[in-house]
Protein backbone atom coordinates (compact mmCIF):
# COMPACT_ATOMS: atom_id res chain seq x y z
CA UNK A 1 0.00 0.00 0.00
CA UNK A 2 1.42 3.38 -1.01
CA UNK A 3 0.78 5.78 1.85
CA UNK A 4 2.49 8.69 0.10
CA UNK A 5 -0.56 10.52 -1.31
CA UNK A 6 -2.66 10.06 1.84
CA UNK A 7 0.14 11.30 4.06
CA UNK A 8 0.92 14.20 1.75
CA UNK A 9 -2.71 15.31 1.78
CA UNK A 10 -3.02 15.04 5.56
CA UNK A 11 0.36 16.60 6.41
CA UNK A 12 -0.37 20.31 5.83
CA UNK A 13 -3.70 20.14 7.68
CA UNK A 14 -2.12 18.40 10.66
CA UNK A 15 0.84 20.79 10.66
CA UNK A 16 -1.36 23.89 10.60
CA UNK A 17 -3.39 22.67 13.57
CA UNK A 18 -0.32 21.58 15.51
CA UNK A 19 1.32 24.95 15.03
CA UNK A 20 -1.74 26.58 16.58
CA UNK A 21 -1.86 24.09 19.43
CA UNK A 22 1.84 24.15 20.24
CA UNK A 23 2.46 27.76 19.26
CA UNK A 24 5.75 26.87 17.65
CA UNK A 25 6.60 25.89 14.09
CA UNK A 26 9.61 23.70 14.82
CA UNK A 27 8.01 21.88 17.76
CA UNK A 28 4.97 21.17 15.57
CA UNK A 29 7.14 19.81 12.77
CA UNK A 30 9.14 17.59 15.11
CA UNK A 31 6.04 16.16 16.73
CA UNK A 32 4.39 15.60 13.35
CA UNK A 33 7.47 13.84 12.04
CA UNK A 34 7.17 11.35 14.89
CA UNK A 35 3.49 10.87 14.11
CA UNK A 36 4.29 10.24 10.43
CA UNK A 37 6.84 7.60 11.42
CA UNK A 38 4.20 6.01 13.63
CA UNK A 39 1.67 6.13 10.77
CA UNK A 40 4.04 4.30 8.47
CA UNK A 41 4.32 1.55 11.08
CA UNK A 42 0.65 1.25 11.97
CA UNK A 43 -1.40 2.17 8.90
CA UNK A 44 -0.30 -0.71 6.64
CA UNK A 45 -1.76 -3.19 9.19
CA UNK A 46 -4.70 -1.27 10.62
CA UNK A 47 -5.65 0.67 7.51
CA UNK A 48 -5.64 4.43 7.00
CA UNK A 49 -7.95 6.09 9.52
CA UNK A 50 -10.93 7.97 8.10
CA UNK A 51 -9.69 11.27 9.50
CA UNK A 52 -6.01 10.84 8.69
CA UNK A 53 -5.10 14.42 9.63
CA UNK A 54 -6.90 14.21 12.96
CA UNK A 55 -5.13 10.92 13.71
CA UNK A 56 -1.79 12.59 13.01
CA UNK A 57 -2.65 15.55 15.25
CA UNK A 58 -3.70 13.34 18.16
CA UNK A 59 -0.64 11.13 17.83
CA UNK A 60 1.70 14.09 17.49
CA UNK A 61 0.23 15.86 20.51
CA UNK A 62 0.57 12.78 22.65
CA UNK A 63 4.15 12.42 21.48
CA UNK A 64 4.85 16.10 22.15
CA UNK A 65 3.52 15.85 25.71
CA UNK A 66 5.63 12.72 26.29
CA UNK A 67 8.70 14.60 25.17
CA UNK A 68 7.92 17.57 27.40
CA UNK A 69 7.47 15.28 30.39
CA UNK A 70 10.75 13.76 29.53
CA UNK A 71 12.42 17.14 29.34
CA UNK A 72 11.00 18.15 32.75
CA UNK A 73 9.93 21.54 31.49
CA UNK A 74 6.44 20.26 31.07
CA UNK A 75 4.70 22.51 33.56
CA UNK A 76 4.74 25.70 31.54
CA UNK A 77 4.21 24.06 28.19
CA UNK A 78 1.52 21.64 29.26
CA UNK A 79 -0.48 24.54 30.54
CA UNK A 80 -0.04 26.20 27.16
CA UNK A 81 -1.12 23.07 25.31
CA UNK A 82 -4.22 22.57 27.44
CA UNK A 83 -5.21 26.23 27.23
CA UNK A 84 -4.94 26.31 23.48
CA UNK A 85 -6.24 22.81 23.06
CA UNK A 86 -9.75 23.43 24.36
CA UNK A 87 -12.06 22.02 21.72
CA UNK A 88 -11.65 18.86 19.79
CA UNK A 89 -8.90 18.95 17.20
CA UNK A 90 -10.45 15.95 15.50
CA UNK A 91 -13.11 18.15 14.00
CA UNK A 92 -12.32 18.44 10.33
CA UNK A 93 -13.76 21.94 10.16
CA UNK A 94 -10.98 23.19 12.39
CA UNK A 95 -8.32 22.51 9.81
CA UNK A 96 -9.60 25.16 7.42
CA UNK A 97 -9.06 28.07 9.81
CA UNK A 98 -5.72 26.74 10.96
CA UNK A 99 -4.47 26.42 7.41
CA UNK A 100 -5.66 29.90 6.52
CA UNK A 101 -3.78 31.31 9.53
CA UNK A 102 -0.69 29.47 8.42
CA UNK A 103 -1.01 30.76 4.82
CA UNK A 104 -0.89 34.31 6.09
CA UNK A 105 2.08 33.55 8.33
CA UNK A 106 4.06 31.88 5.55
CA UNK A 107 3.39 34.78 3.17
CA UNK A 108 3.89 37.52 5.77
CA UNK A 109 5.52 40.56 4.13
CA UNK A 110 8.17 40.60 6.87
CA UNK A 111 9.63 37.42 5.33
CA UNK A 112 11.81 37.53 2.22
CA UNK A 113 10.17 36.33 -0.98
CA UNK A 114 12.41 33.28 -1.23
CA UNK A 115 11.54 32.32 2.33
CA UNK A 116 7.82 32.78 1.67
CA UNK A 117 7.86 30.41 -1.31
CA UNK A 118 9.96 27.74 0.40
CA UNK A 119 7.90 27.89 3.58
CA UNK A 120 4.58 27.82 1.71
CA UNK A 121 5.62 24.78 -0.30
CA UNK A 122 6.88 23.06 2.83
CA UNK A 123 4.08 23.87 5.24
CA UNK A 124 1.07 24.09 2.93
CA UNK A 125 2.17 22.03 -0.05
CA UNK A 126 3.60 19.32 2.19
CA UNK A 127 6.71 19.06 -0.02
CA UNK A 128 9.94 17.81 1.50
CA UNK A 129 13.05 19.98 1.56
CA UNK A 130 14.60 17.76 -1.12
CA UNK A 131 11.58 18.12 -3.38
CA UNK A 132 11.61 21.91 -3.06
CA UNK A 133 15.35 21.99 -3.74
CA UNK A 134 14.95 19.91 -6.89
CA UNK A 135 12.13 22.10 -8.11
CA UNK A 136 14.16 25.30 -7.70
CA UNK A 137 17.40 23.65 -8.84
CA UNK A 138 19.30 24.68 -5.72
CA UNK A 139 21.08 22.50 -3.16
CA UNK A 140 18.84 21.12 -0.36
CA UNK A 141 21.05 22.88 2.20
CA UNK A 142 20.02 26.24 0.70
CA UNK A 143 16.32 25.47 1.07
CA UNK A 144 16.87 24.07 4.55
CA UNK A 145 18.62 27.29 5.52
CA UNK A 146 15.88 29.51 4.07
CA UNK A 147 13.22 27.58 5.97
CA UNK A 148 15.20 27.53 9.22
CA UNK A 149 15.85 31.27 9.03
CA UNK A 150 12.19 31.99 8.25
CA UNK A 151 11.02 29.91 11.19
CA UNK A 152 13.53 31.67 13.45
CA UNK A 153 12.27 35.05 12.31
CA UNK A 154 8.64 34.00 12.89
CA UNK A 155 9.61 33.07 16.43
CA UNK A 156 12.00 35.95 17.24
CA UNK A 157 10.02 38.80 15.73
CA UNK A 158 6.79 37.12 16.83
CA UNK A 159 5.00 37.02 13.49
CA UNK A 160 1.49 35.98 14.52
CA UNK A 161 -0.44 32.92 13.38
CA UNK A 162 -3.50 34.94 12.62
CA UNK A 163 -5.89 36.01 9.96
CA UNK A 164 -5.05 39.69 9.43
CA UNK A 165 -7.39 42.44 10.52
CA UNK A 166 -9.98 43.52 8.02
CA UNK A 167 -8.16 46.73 7.11
CA UNK A 168 -5.19 44.75 5.89
CA UNK A 169 -6.73 41.51 4.74
CA UNK A 170 -6.97 42.54 1.10
CA UNK A 171 -3.35 43.61 0.86
CA UNK A 172 -2.23 40.45 2.63
CA UNK A 173 -4.37 38.25 0.39
CA UNK A 174 -2.76 39.83 -2.63
CA UNK A 175 0.63 38.83 -1.20
CA UNK A 176 -0.53 35.23 -0.77
CA UNK A 177 -1.78 35.03 -4.36
CA UNK A 178 1.48 36.54 -5.56
CA UNK A 179 3.49 33.81 -3.83
CA UNK A 180 1.34 31.11 -5.42
CA UNK A 181 1.66 32.68 -8.88
CA UNK A 182 5.41 33.01 -8.41
CA UNK A 183 5.63 29.30 -7.64
CA UNK A 184 3.59 28.57 -10.76
CA UNK A 185 5.77 30.72 -12.98
CA UNK A 186 8.94 29.25 -11.55
CA UNK A 187 7.66 25.91 -12.81
CA UNK A 188 6.24 27.23 -16.07
CA UNK A 189 9.05 29.48 -17.26
CA UNK A 190 12.20 27.87 -16.02
CA UNK A 191 15.13 30.07 -16.92
CA UNK A 192 17.88 27.78 -15.73
CA UNK A 193 16.83 24.22 -16.50
CA UNK A 194 17.65 22.42 -19.71
CA UNK A 195 14.00 21.70 -20.43
CA UNK A 196 11.53 24.50 -20.96
CA UNK A 197 9.43 23.77 -17.92
CA UNK A 198 9.47 21.81 -14.70
CA UNK A 199 5.96 20.46 -14.26
CA UNK A 200 6.03 19.85 -10.55
CA UNK A 201 6.01 23.43 -9.29
CA UNK A 202 3.17 24.45 -11.58
CA UNK A 203 1.11 21.52 -10.39
CA UNK A 204 1.90 22.40 -6.77
CA UNK A 205 0.83 26.00 -7.36
CA UNK A 206 -2.48 24.83 -8.82
CA UNK A 207 -2.97 22.55 -5.84
CA UNK A 208 -2.23 25.45 -3.46
CA UNK A 209 -4.67 27.67 -5.35
CA UNK A 210 -7.37 25.01 -4.94
CA UNK A 211 -6.69 24.96 -1.19
CA UNK A 212 -6.88 28.78 -1.11
CA UNK A 213 -10.18 28.73 -2.96
CA UNK A 214 -11.59 26.42 -0.34
CA UNK A 215 -10.25 28.68 2.42
CA UNK A 216 -11.22 32.00 0.86
CA UNK A 217 -14.45 31.17 -0.93
CA UNK A 218 -15.92 33.72 -3.31
CA UNK A 219 -12.71 35.73 -3.57
CA UNK A 220 -12.83 36.70 -7.22
CA UNK A 221 -9.08 37.22 -7.55
CA UNK A 222 -8.29 33.84 -5.97
CA UNK A 223 -10.67 32.19 -8.44
CA UNK A 224 -9.15 34.25 -11.25
CA UNK A 225 -5.67 33.07 -10.34
CA UNK A 226 -6.72 29.41 -10.35
CA UNK A 227 -8.43 29.88 -13.74
CA UNK A 228 -5.36 31.63 -15.12
CA UNK A 229 -2.99 28.85 -14.07
CA UNK A 230 -5.30 26.10 -15.35
CA UNK A 231 -5.65 27.77 -18.75
CA UNK A 232 -1.88 28.20 -19.07
CA UNK A 233 -1.00 24.77 -17.82
CA UNK A 234 -3.54 23.15 -20.17
CA UNK A 235 -1.38 24.26 -23.09
CA UNK A 236 1.86 23.01 -21.67
CA UNK A 237 2.06 19.70 -23.60
CA UNK A 238 1.96 21.71 -26.84
CA UNK A 239 4.60 24.28 -25.86
CA UNK A 240 7.55 22.08 -26.79
CA UNK A 241 7.82 20.40 -30.19
CA UNK A 242 9.18 16.93 -30.90
CA UNK A 243 12.64 18.49 -31.43
CA UNK A 244 12.51 20.07 -27.96
CA UNK A 245 12.05 23.57 -29.38
CA UNK A 246 9.57 26.15 -28.10
CA UNK A 247 6.33 26.26 -30.12
CA UNK A 248 4.56 29.64 -30.22
CA UNK A 249 0.85 29.72 -29.43
CA UNK A 250 -0.38 30.12 -33.02
CA UNK A 251 1.56 27.06 -34.17
CA UNK A 252 0.72 24.73 -31.30
CA UNK A 253 -0.96 21.38 -31.91
CA UNK A 254 -4.26 22.03 -30.17
CA UNK A 255 -5.06 18.34 -29.91
CA UNK A 256 -2.35 18.21 -27.25
CA UNK A 257 -4.09 20.74 -25.03
CA UNK A 258 -5.65 19.30 -21.88
CA UNK A 259 -9.32 19.96 -22.52
CA UNK A 260 -10.46 19.18 -18.99
CA UNK A 261 -8.27 21.94 -17.57
CA UNK A 262 -9.46 24.42 -20.18
CA UNK A 263 -13.08 23.60 -19.41
CA UNK A 264 -12.48 24.03 -15.69
CA UNK A 265 -10.67 27.33 -16.19
CA UNK A 266 -13.47 28.69 -18.37
CA UNK A 267 -16.13 27.52 -15.93
CA UNK A 268 -14.35 29.32 -13.09
CA UNK A 269 -14.23 32.49 -15.15
CA UNK A 270 -17.95 32.27 -15.89
CA UNK A 271 -18.57 32.03 -12.17
CA UNK A 272 -16.93 35.41 -11.50
CA UNK A 273 -17.93 37.20 -14.69
CA UNK A 274 -20.40 39.31 -12.73
CA UNK A 275 -17.59 41.30 -11.13
CA UNK A 276 -17.53 44.84 -12.41
CA UNK A 277 -13.96 45.69 -11.54
CA UNK A 278 -11.94 42.59 -12.28
CA UNK A 279 -8.47 42.44 -10.76
CA UNK A 280 -5.29 41.58 -12.66
CA UNK A 281 -5.60 37.79 -12.32
CA UNK A 282 -9.14 37.79 -13.67
CA UNK A 283 -8.11 39.92 -16.63
CA UNK A 284 -5.13 37.70 -17.41
CA UNK A 285 -7.33 34.61 -17.14
CA UNK A 286 -9.83 36.20 -19.54
CA UNK A 287 -6.97 36.79 -22.00
CA UNK A 288 -5.82 33.18 -21.64
CA UNK A 289 -9.41 32.05 -22.25
CA UNK A 290 -9.61 34.00 -25.51
CA UNK A 291 -6.45 32.22 -26.62
CA UNK A 292 -8.15 28.85 -26.21
CA UNK A 293 -10.84 29.66 -28.77
CA UNK A 294 -10.79 27.90 -32.15
CA UNK A 295 -7.75 28.44 -34.39
CA UNK A 296 -7.96 31.51 -36.59
CA UNK A 297 -10.82 32.85 -34.52
CA UNK A 298 -8.85 34.61 -31.81
CA UNK A 299 -10.58 37.88 -31.06
CA UNK A 300 -7.50 40.10 -31.02
CA UNK A 301 -9.50 43.27 -30.49
CA UNK A 302 -10.83 41.79 -27.27
CA UNK A 303 -7.32 40.73 -26.23
CA UNK A 304 -6.00 44.23 -26.96
CA UNK A 305 -8.82 45.75 -24.88
CA UNK A 306 -8.11 43.41 -21.96
CA UNK A 307 -4.40 44.29 -22.06
CA UNK A 308 -5.26 47.97 -22.09
CA UNK A 309 -7.30 47.43 -18.92
CA UNK A 310 -4.50 45.40 -17.37
CA UNK A 311 -2.00 48.13 -18.16
CA UNK A 312 -4.15 50.61 -16.26
CA UNK A 313 -3.97 48.36 -13.18
CA UNK A 314 -0.38 47.26 -13.65
CA UNK A 315 1.50 49.80 -15.72
CA UNK A 316 4.68 47.94 -16.54
CA UNK A 317 6.77 47.29 -19.65
CA UNK A 318 5.87 43.58 -19.94
CA UNK A 319 2.14 44.35 -20.05
CA UNK A 320 2.81 47.07 -22.61
CA UNK A 321 4.78 44.59 -24.71
CA UNK A 322 1.91 42.07 -24.71
CA UNK A 323 -0.57 44.80 -25.46
CA UNK A 324 1.54 45.96 -28.42
CA UNK A 325 1.57 42.41 -29.83
CA UNK A 326 -2.23 42.11 -29.48
CA UNK A 327 -2.75 45.52 -31.09
CA UNK A 328 -0.50 44.57 -33.99
CA UNK A 329 -2.64 41.48 -34.62
CA UNK A 330 -5.83 43.54 -34.46
CA UNK A 331 -4.71 46.66 -36.32
CA UNK A 332 -1.47 45.79 -38.07
CA UNK A 333 2.28 45.85 -37.33
CA UNK A 334 2.57 49.64 -37.57
CA UNK A 335 0.20 50.20 -34.64
CA UNK A 336 2.06 47.60 -32.58
CA UNK A 337 5.45 49.15 -33.27
CA UNK A 338 4.29 52.59 -32.21
CA UNK A 339 3.19 51.18 -28.83
CA UNK A 340 6.60 49.56 -28.48
CA UNK A 341 8.37 52.86 -29.09
CA UNK A 342 7.84 53.90 -25.45
CA UNK A 343 9.80 50.86 -24.29
CA UNK A 344 13.02 51.77 -26.06
CA UNK A 345 14.22 53.68 -23.01
CA UNK A 346 13.36 50.86 -20.61
CA UNK A 347 16.54 49.23 -19.38
CA UNK A 348 14.98 45.92 -18.26
CA UNK A 349 13.36 45.58 -21.68
CA UNK A 350 16.76 45.81 -23.34
CA UNK A 351 17.69 42.63 -21.49
CA UNK A 352 14.32 40.94 -22.20
CA UNK A 353 14.45 38.53 -25.14
CA UNK A 354 10.69 38.67 -25.84
CA UNK A 355 10.84 42.43 -26.37
CA UNK A 356 13.50 42.12 -29.07
CA UNK A 357 11.79 39.08 -30.63
CA UNK A 358 8.41 40.85 -30.78
CA UNK A 359 9.98 43.94 -32.36
CA UNK A 360 11.84 41.75 -34.81
CA UNK A 361 8.66 40.00 -35.92
CA UNK A 362 6.83 43.30 -36.46
CA UNK A 363 9.76 44.78 -38.38
CA UNK A 364 9.91 41.64 -40.54
CA UNK A 365 6.17 41.98 -41.28
CA UNK A 366 6.83 45.51 -42.51
CA UNK A 367 9.68 44.24 -44.73
CA UNK A 368 12.34 46.04 -42.66
CA UNK A 369 14.59 42.96 -42.84
CA UNK A 370 17.88 44.54 -41.71
CA UNK A 371 16.34 46.01 -38.57
CA UNK A 372 14.49 42.74 -37.91
CA UNK A 373 17.73 40.74 -38.13
CA UNK A 374 19.49 43.05 -35.72
CA UNK A 375 16.56 42.80 -33.27
CA UNK A 376 16.66 38.98 -33.45
CA UNK A 377 20.38 39.10 -32.71
CA UNK A 378 19.70 41.22 -29.64
CA UNK A 379 17.05 38.73 -28.54
CA UNK A 380 19.57 35.89 -28.92
CA UNK A 381 22.09 37.76 -26.82
CA UNK A 382 19.62 38.22 -23.99
CA UNK A 383 18.50 34.64 -23.33
CA UNK A 384 20.39 31.72 -21.81
CA UNK A 385 17.62 29.17 -22.41
CA UNK A 386 18.93 26.80 -25.13
CA UNK A 387 15.43 25.92 -26.37
CA UNK A 388 14.58 29.58 -26.86
CA UNK A 389 17.93 30.27 -28.51
CA UNK A 390 17.25 27.56 -31.07
CA UNK A 391 13.83 29.04 -31.81
CA UNK A 392 15.37 32.49 -32.36
CA UNK A 393 18.16 31.17 -34.59
CA UNK A 394 15.55 29.58 -36.80
CA UNK A 395 13.66 32.87 -37.03
CA UNK A 396 16.85 34.63 -37.99
CA UNK A 397 17.59 32.07 -40.74
CA UNK A 398 14.02 32.37 -42.04
CA UNK A 399 14.58 36.09 -42.66
CA UNK A 400 16.93 35.01 -45.44
CA UNK B 1 7.21 41.58 23.77
CA UNK B 2 9.22 44.77 23.31
CA UNK B 3 10.15 46.23 19.96
CA UNK B 4 12.48 49.04 19.03
CA UNK B 5 11.17 51.21 16.20
CA UNK B 6 14.15 52.95 14.64
CA UNK B 7 13.38 55.87 12.38
CA UNK B 8 15.79 56.63 9.55
CA UNK B 9 15.10 60.07 8.15
CA UNK B 10 16.11 62.11 5.19
CA UNK B 11 17.34 65.37 6.78
CA UNK B 12 17.02 67.23 3.47
CA UNK B 13 13.32 66.46 3.49
CA UNK B 14 12.76 68.02 6.89
CA UNK B 15 14.81 71.06 5.85
CA UNK B 16 12.42 71.52 2.91
CA UNK B 17 9.06 71.21 4.67
CA UNK B 18 7.31 74.24 6.08
CA UNK B 19 6.45 75.09 9.66
CA UNK B 20 2.85 73.90 9.36
CA UNK B 21 3.96 70.40 8.39
CA UNK B 22 6.58 70.39 11.12
CA UNK B 23 3.86 71.22 13.67
CA UNK B 24 1.59 68.49 12.29
CA UNK B 25 4.45 66.02 12.52
CA UNK B 26 5.13 66.87 16.15
CA UNK B 27 1.41 66.63 16.97
CA UNK B 28 1.28 63.18 15.39
CA UNK B 29 4.22 62.01 17.49
CA UNK B 30 2.42 63.37 20.55
CA UNK B 31 -0.76 61.45 19.68
CA UNK B 32 1.11 58.20 19.11
CA UNK B 33 2.99 58.53 22.42
CA UNK B 34 -0.26 59.31 24.24
CA UNK B 35 -2.00 56.30 22.70
CA UNK B 36 0.92 54.08 23.65
CA UNK B 37 0.92 55.42 27.21
CA UNK B 38 -2.83 54.95 27.59
CA UNK B 39 -2.50 51.36 26.36
CA UNK B 40 0.41 50.74 28.74
CA UNK B 41 2.66 50.01 25.78
CA UNK B 42 5.02 52.97 25.93
CA UNK B 43 8.67 52.20 26.66
CA UNK B 44 10.21 55.55 25.72
CA UNK B 45 10.96 57.56 22.61
CA UNK B 46 13.32 60.26 21.46
CA UNK B 47 14.09 62.58 18.59
CA UNK B 48 17.81 62.79 17.90
CA UNK B 49 19.96 65.85 17.25
CA UNK B 50 21.31 66.06 13.67
CA UNK B 51 23.90 63.48 12.52
CA UNK B 52 26.57 66.20 12.57
CA UNK B 53 26.36 66.13 16.39
CA UNK B 54 27.29 62.44 16.51
CA UNK B 55 30.46 61.02 18.04
CA UNK B 56 31.70 57.45 17.57
CA UNK B 57 33.70 55.45 20.10
CA UNK B 58 35.23 52.59 18.15
CA UNK B 59 37.06 49.57 19.42
CA UNK B 60 39.70 47.78 17.41
CA UNK B 61 41.71 45.18 19.31
CA UNK B 62 42.95 46.77 22.53
CA UNK B 63 42.60 50.30 21.22
CA UNK B 64 39.69 52.65 21.48
CA UNK B 65 39.43 55.66 19.18
CA UNK B 66 37.08 58.56 19.28
CA UNK B 67 35.92 59.99 15.96
CA UNK B 68 33.55 62.63 14.74
CA UNK B 69 30.36 62.06 12.81
CA UNK B 70 28.00 59.28 11.94
CA UNK B 71 29.24 55.91 10.84
CA UNK B 72 28.12 56.05 7.21
CA UNK B 73 27.30 58.72 4.68
CA UNK B 74 23.85 57.65 3.55
CA UNK B 75 20.79 59.56 2.47
CA UNK B 76 18.76 58.23 5.38
CA UNK B 77 20.10 58.95 8.84
CA UNK B 78 19.11 57.72 12.25
CA UNK B 79 16.66 60.36 13.45
CA UNK B 80 14.63 58.95 16.31
CA UNK B 81 13.28 55.89 18.08
CA UNK B 82 10.42 54.39 20.03
CA UNK B 83 10.45 51.47 22.44
CA UNK B 84 7.04 49.86 22.48
CA UNK B 85 5.35 46.83 23.98
CA UNK B 86 3.35 44.89 21.39
CA UNK B 87 1.45 41.60 21.26
CA UNK B 88 3.17 40.56 18.04
CA UNK B 89 4.87 41.93 14.93
CA UNK B 90 1.57 42.92 13.32
CA UNK B 91 0.75 45.23 16.22
CA UNK B 92 4.23 46.76 16.04
CA UNK B 93 3.78 47.26 12.29
CA UNK B 94 0.45 48.99 12.92
CA UNK B 95 2.17 51.57 15.18
CA UNK B 96 5.07 51.99 12.76
CA UNK B 97 2.65 52.71 9.92
CA UNK B 98 1.27 55.65 11.87
CA UNK B 99 4.68 57.30 12.33
CA UNK B 100 5.25 60.47 10.32
CA UNK B 101 8.28 59.56 8.21
CA UNK B 102 10.23 61.70 5.80
CA UNK B 103 9.79 60.88 2.11
CA UNK B 104 11.77 58.79 1.44
CA UNK B 105 12.14 57.46 4.95
CA UNK B 106 12.09 54.14 6.73
CA UNK B 107 11.23 52.70 10.11
CA UNK B 108 13.05 49.52 11.08
CA UNK B 109 11.29 47.27 13.58
CA UNK B 110 13.54 45.17 15.79
CA UNK B 111 12.35 42.82 18.49
CA UNK B 112 14.22 43.38 21.75
CA UNK B 113 15.82 40.29 23.19
CA UNK B 114 14.32 39.16 26.45
CA UNK B 115 16.97 38.54 29.07
CA UNK B 116 16.02 36.50 32.10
Amino acid sequence: MDLGPRLKAAYPKALATLIRLLGDFTAAEDALQDAVTRALEVWPDQGVPGEAAAWLVTTARRRHIDLLRHDRIEERHRRLVSENGAGDPAEATLFGDDMLRLVFTCCHPALAREAQTALTLRALGGLTVDEIARAFLVPPATIEQRITRAKRKIRDARIPYEIPERAEVEERQAAVLEVVYLIFNEGYLSTTGPELSRPDLSREAIRLARVLNRLLPAQAEAIGLLALMLLHDARRPARIGADGAFVPLDQQDRSLWITGMIAEGRALLDKIRAHENPGPYQIQAAIAAVHTSSPGETNWRKVARLYERLEMLQPNPVVRLNRAVAVSKAEGPEAGLSLLADLEASEPMQRYPYYHAARAALLADLGRVEEAASAYREALASTTNPVEQEHLRRKLRDLG
Amino acid sequence: MQYLLVIYDNPEYWARVGEAQMDATMRRHGEISDDLKKAGKFGGCGALMPPASATCVRRSGDKTTITDGPYAETKEQLGGYYVIEARDLDEAIAYARRLPLSDPGVCEIRPIRELD
